[in-house]
């Protein structure tokens, strides 16, 4: 009303000569507007620096390694035996244990996961899911020490008690409760995946007649599926990584065995274990840290790799 | 989910049978959906009031009215996809074919595969446009490689749609224009043989063109099948439709022959409506 009146009377305001003015002021501003984005740069290229740093400590320690033991001897041999009176190395042991754990953890957090994202999305009202939810990211705060001694003390007796050939440290216990600890996070990631599918796809199934669980296994997941193979892959990469569980309730036995009753070692384990102490520095043990380091770093790469081209294959595109 | 209320829906029910077998019959035949004192409300919102309305079979019923009137909270009844909002109640009662849908024990998904759905804007599957097609007789277990490949052709032709499509089947649906996917829709609901298509708003998203023929394509449809129809559009209506109700916050103002409602309204709100005054 006011800017009205003053218009009417003839006082118009200059908003555009206040522009003007104030353009000439700015000059201050357009050394920031330079200036800030080459600091955001040199903080983004911090990420990428360290991870060159990395690759390049790895990849320089490794082929020392190389040197002392032959790479096929390393990736072909099932003997590991760093510290006795004639080393072997050969990585089989832990490879195995890694998958072995892996796969342990992925087919408790697979299903269960999934079945309780699909239970969130779609069938879990407002309320229920308020509630819900941030219990199950409450789990994934959890420090893994924690599961660890969980592992140890209490689902390996458990399991023990039932199944008594169980080992007091087994691969079984430790990639079972991996797989608890993964369970929240491919819950939340296949939630958001699924809770991003249009309402009008879940119309469109729902009025030709479908149930809604036909809705959902037929519609509502394959349309949200790259999202959902995303957070299996997080999974696996979680669980390829994971140390503390499986360094505390598996022991550190370098068996090659397919038995999960046994004791084995994960190359994350093996890294703990050696680091802790025993290797001088320069020593054949000592470059074996990065030999499995920079396998253990390969294995996530390929992971990752694996699942972009996944999702990208089997991405239904709305 | 929500809550289905039914005032003495046995009795009713009960009543309705017997004037049916009491002669009626001839006349009754031909309606496919009759509407008695409906009531729908969300939450607080009184949203349909004392609706009364009978459609006949094979016959293009349109239903106009300014927008939050309540046309397209209609249709979604006939369908019962209204009860996906939560908190719906519902009073009064609809019959299709004599019985009442409102029913709880009235399978809703017998209902759904008897009365299809066109949506506002068009939403196909992220999947091919075969798929598409044989989605619906899929989930209803047709499993027959044979028969499918024969639905899929014949759903496509019904939509007039299969000459622009019939080289890329295997195709994402959403590499269609929409007016495209529109008719894939159309025809993914003609896929199951549905008595009743219920369109809400079909060629709202649609440039004239598309318009255009999906329109054409209604007036073939309904040689077969019972159309209701919700538009914005009143030369839409009037072009297509045989019947038109028209709606004004949550009412049925006016219902009867198209060219009557449009030509000889009775009621000045209609008037008001078709000639442009409001909505």
């Amino acid at each position: 009303m006011a800017l009205k009146k003053e218009m009417q009377t003839g006082n118009r305001l200059r908003i555009n000569e206040m522009i003007a003015e104030n353009k000439n002021k700015k000059s201050m501003a357009n050394i920031m507007e330079k200036i800030i984005p080459a600091i955001l740069f040199i903080l983004a290229s911090i990420t990428i620096l360290t991870t060159l740093g990395i690759l390049y400590t790895l990849l320089t320690e490794a082929i020392e390694f190389f040197k002392r033991v032959p790479i096929w001897e390393f990736f072909t041999t099932t003997e590991l035996k760093p510290l006795s009176q004639n080393p072997k190395f050969g990585v089989l042991p832990l490879i195995n244990g890694t998958i072995i754990s892996t796969i342990i953890a992925m087919l408790i957090a697979g299903p269960i996961g999934l079945m309780s994202a699909i239970y969130l999305s779609e069938y879990a009202s407002d309320k229920v899911r308020r509630v819900l939810k941030p219990l199950l990211e409450v789990l994934a705060g959890i420090p893994t020490i924690v599961y660890g001694f969980f592992a140890f003390t209490f689902v390996t007796p458990l399991i023990r008690s039932v199944w008594p050939e169980v080992e007091a440290t087994n691969i079984l216990s430790p990639g079972i409760v991996m797989g608890v600890m993964i369970i929240p996070m491919i819950a939340s990631l296949s939630e958001d995946a699924m809770n991003s599918v249009p309402n009008a796809m879940r119309e469109g199934s729902l009025a030709m007649g479908a149930t809604k669980l036909e809705t959902t296994f037929k519609v509502v997941i394959p349309a949200a599926f790259s999202g959902i193979i995303a957070s299996f892959v997080l999974g696996i990469s979680r669980a390829i990584g994971e140390t503390m569980i499986v360094t505390i309730a598996s022991g550190s036995s370098k068996n090659f065995t397919f038995d999960i009753t046994q004791s084995m070692q994960t190359m994350t384990a093996y890294i703990v274990e050696v680091s802790g102490g025993e290797a001088a520095a320069g020593s054949t043990i000592y470059y074996s840290l990065y030999a499995v380091a920079l396998t253990l770093f390969v294995f996530t790469l390929l992971m990752n790799l694996l699942a972009r081209y996944v999702s990208r294959k089997f991405r239904e595109e709305y | 989910m929500s809550v289905v209320m039914m005032e003495n829906k046995m009795t009713v029910q009960l009543n309705q049978e017997k004037e049916q077998s009491a002669g009626t019959a001839i006349e009754e035949k031909d309606v496919v959906f009759n509407t008695k004192e409906l009531n729908l409300w969300y939450s607080e919102t009184h949203a349909l009031k004392n609706i009364n309305l009978s459609i006949n079979e094979k016959e293009v019923t349109a239903i106009i009215g300014p927008s939050g009137c309540g046309k397209s909270t209609y249709i979604k009844t006939l369908n019962r996809m209204v009860e996906l909002v939560p908190g719906v109640r519902t009073t009064g009662e609809i019959t299709y074919k004599g019985k009442n849908i409102l029913d709880r024990s009235f399978r809703v998904e017998d209902l759904r595969t008897q009365v299809g759905m066109v949506f506002q804007k068009p939403n196909p599957f992220p999947k091919s446009i075969y798929e598409n097609i044989v989605y619906g007789p899929k989930i209803h277990g047709i499993r027959n490689k044979k028969i499918l490949d024969e639905i899929v052709e014949q759903s496509l032709k019904g939509a007039y749609i299969w000459d622009e499509v019939k080289d890329r089947l295997h195709e994402n649906a959403y590499g269609l224009s929409g007016g495209q996917q529109q008719r894939l829709c159309i025809a993914r609901c003609l896929a199951v043989q549905p008595d009743v298509i219920l369109m809400d708003e079909p060629t709202s998203a649609l440039d004239p063109k598309s318009t255009l023929k999906i329109e054409e394509l209604i007036q073939q449809l309904k040689k077969d099948y019972s159309i209701i129809i919700v538009t914005h559009n009143m030369q839409q209506a009037a072009r297509i439709s045989d019947k038109t109700a028209f709606f004004l916050n949550g009412e049925v103002i006016e219902f009867g022959d198209t060219n009557t409602i449009f030509t000889n309204p009775s009621d000045s709100r209609t008037e008001d409506y078709i000639s442009g005054r409001f909505g």
